[in-house]
């Protein structure tokens, strides 16, 4: 299937700073994909763009082949949910939602029974009279989605719209967007600074940094296959450990020296020798060593926090830096000031560049 | 008394300061009844008291150019029943009317441009839009007169372009040269709450309504225009009240045109004719019309607003049962 919306080569300058830097993307029809960055990163921007909002110094938007960079944002068959909801104040929470159709000149009586369907959609078929000051913050959010949706877009441009709501709110909704996204066969391009809503609802995340796509996959390839020091850290927890020599060997490994000590590791294909190098591994992959050997690391115990599921315990690297690892909470954790040895599966240790 | 029953009974240290103040302090009604009695009072004094006697010489009687507080309507008889006072009023609202609309189709785009085209020196602009106000009425005024004039700079001007053979006379001294003053006196006023309001709308929702396929006119006449309605509201009256009441320009450009503004015959009748009482008469119908004309304004706003019928409906609910209440 062809792609539905194709980003080429977009660059994006305001006065002197480089906003988006020659981004090149293919998003395919019906897909979720988020744009996962730290603010600042070109996320928010390269969405305005393909809204219409901002237009891109140099490079082209195609939407199914054809290019829509010139176009405005009312010309455009793409609908924003914005993060602080925008809806109209002056107007009814139906006639927020048929917005959009009246615009387009719909026939009044289906305007009527879209809106509704709309409503219904998002639970919201009961307040169609209200006025949207008198609605909750996720009421709110789901006027913005119906008000959205009601024009059956091809594209869906969410720019952070949970950002607003409460853990349990956000939580419920992040599922529920999922299940729209898959039930009603809209793309939907997802702007988020969260790595864990990422992580929860996308087919695919573009990690953003510097206005450049770090890195493109899907969840659990970003998780378990960071390429770099940077999408590591973002993407959940990890212990990024210092090396002072790191040589190639074969395709994809890599032999380091942390704290005087050799290991081996799987090696990202961005990494170059000579370029500072860490190892990234994940908390839950470290687990205590019965015996010292090859891929052991001595640590100390600073401290063990028990957080549920696991104890999360904090360790001081006998050659200098931090590591920490997750214990299982059952089992009783060492104490403050013990002294361990640590491993982890070889392969889940990842040699990673800045 | 030791230490620590001196340090327990705050009484003791009293002596330094003054006791009323402590005693002040210590009572919070006492207190709020001093911060809101002053301007209370103020207004009380300056504002309502002279309306009250405006109200009641309104009611008194002339006879033989002396006023006696004798009460009477004759002088809202003779208001209403000699042309020349309805009229008078018609005359100045047209007047003031016609300011207002001009005004307003003046000080809209401005504010536009303002609040959504100009990016860089706003700020600047917009103070080129107030600073006029800094400058004395009287001054603005007598601009006019010397541009106006006879030997002033519009005929000047015509004249040097061949436009006019001999210098135009009915520029000053018409009703013309204070509906121009008027204009050029209350444009600020009208832009002033209209920019407020503009200003005050999201970018988002333009945003918002462009995304829903709303053109740039669609946009402007769906979201722009009906948010910034209450501004138009506010600025419309400004200068509808202003303009009415003013008698500094008419006094200064209208010639004889200027006796059919309302506010000159109130200044003849208390200076010149001294009827106090009918000018006080007129007056009164006068400040009655304003309070109309702001209550309208008022209801237009809030009309305006879209509340939500359910929040009616809950508030009518409400009403009813806060209401049913008490009668238990």
């Amino acid at each position: 299937m062809p792609p539905i919306l194709q980003l080429r080569h977009l660059t994006k300058r305001f006065d002197a700073f480089t906003a988006v830097d020659d981004l090149s993307l293919d998003i395919a029809a019906g897909e979720f994909l988020t744009f996962l960055g730290a603010s600042g990163s070109g996320k928010t921007t390269t969405l305005r763009m393909i809204a219409g909002f901002e237009r891109p110094t140099s490079g082209e938007i195609l939407m199914e082949g054809t290019s829509i960079t010139p176009l405005p944002p009312f010309k455009r068959d793409i609908n924003t949910v914005f993060q602080s909801y925008a809806l109209f104040p002056h107007m009814s929470v139906r006639d927020n939602v048929g917005y959009g159709l009246r615009m387009r000149g719909v026939p009044k009586a289906e305007i009527g029974k879209r809106v509704e369907e709309a409503l219904q959609m998002v639970q919201l078929g009961h307040l169609g009279e209200r006025a949207p000051r008198q609605l909750s913050g996720g009421q709110q959010q789901r006027v913005a989605l119906a008000r959205a949706l009601v024009n059956r877009p091809r594209v869906l441009l969410l720019d952070e719209p949970l950002g607003a709501l409460d853990l349990k709110l956000r939580k419920e909704m992040q599922l529920e967007l999922k299940q729209l996204n898959k039930r009603l066969g809209i793309t939907f391009i997802y702007v988020t600074h969260d790595q864990e809503e990422a992580l929860t609802m996308s087919d695919r995340i573009a990690l953003m940094r510097n206005g450049k796509i770090e890195q493109l996959s899907g969840p659990r390839e970003m998780y378990e296959e960071p390429v770099s020091r940077y999408v590591a850290d973002f993407i959940g927890e990890t212990n990024l450990l210092e090396t002072t020599v790191a040589r190639r060997f074969g395709d994809s490994a890599a032999r380091l020296t942390i704290a005087g000590r050799d290991f081996e590791a799987s090696a990202t294909p961005s990494w170059v020798e000579g370029k500072p190098a860490w190892l990234a591994v994940r908390p839950e992959h470290v687990r205590p060593a019965s015996a010292d050997g090859p891929g052991c690391l001595p640590v100390t115990v600073v401290d063990a926090v028990f957080t549920g599921v696991i104890t999360r315990v904090h360790t001081s690297i006998d050659g200098g830096g931090h590591l920490v690892l997750h214990w299982p909470a059952q089992q009783p954790a060492p104490e403050a000031g013990a002294t361990l040895m640590v491993t982890w599966p070889t392969e889940r240790g990842r040699c990673v560049g800045d | 008394m030791s230490e620590t029953s001196r340090a327990a009974e705050p009484p003791s240290r009293r002596a330094a300061k003054p006791d009323w103040l402590d005693w002040v302090r210590a009572r919070p009604r006492v207190r709020t009844f001093i911060g809101a009695g002053l301007p209370v009072g103020f207004v009380t004094v300056l504002l309502l008291l002279p309306y009250l006697f405006l109200f009641a010489h309104s009611f008194f009687r002339l006879t033989n150019g002396r006023l006696t507080h004798e009460l009477t309507l004759e002088n809202y008889r003779r208001l209403f029943g000699t042309p020349l006072y309805p009229n008078t009023i018609l005359f100045s609202a047209g007047i003031a009317a016609r300011v207002t609309i001009v005004a307003l189709l003046l000080a809209y785009p401005l504010a536009y441009l303002l609040a959504f085209k100009v990016k860089r020196h706003r700020d600047l602009m917009y103070m080129a839009v107030i600073i006029p106000l800094w400058v004395s009425y009287l001054v603005r005024a007598y601009a006019w007169k010397i541009i106006l004039g006879q030997e002033g700079i519009l005929n000047g001007f015509l004249q040097w372009a061949h436009l006019i053979d001999q210098p135009v006379a009915f520029l000053l001294y018409s009703k013309w040269a204070v509906i121009i003053a008027l204009i050029h006196i209350y444009t600020p006023f009208t832009l002033m709450p209209i920019y407020a309001v503009l200003e005050a709308i999201p970018p988002a929702l333009k945003e918002a309504s462009q995304d829903l396929y709303a053109s740039r006119w669609q946009t402007f006449r769906h979201v722009v225009l009906p948010l910034s309605l209450p501004g138009v509201v506010a600025g419309c009256t400004f200068s509808f009240v202003l303009s009415m009441g003013d008698f500094i320009a008419p006094g200064l450009l209208g010639g004889n045109d200027s006796a059919l503004m309302v506010s000159n015959l109130v200044v003849s009748l208390f200076g010149v004719a001294f009827n106090w009482p009918l000018g006080a008469a007129v007056s009164v119908v006068m400040l009655v019309l304003t309070f109309t004309l702001l209550w309208l304004a008022n209801k237009i706003e809030t009309a305006m607003n879209y509340t939500g019928s359910t929040a009616k409906v809950q508030a009518a609910a409400a009403a009813a049962v806060g209401t049913a209440g008490p009668a238990k």
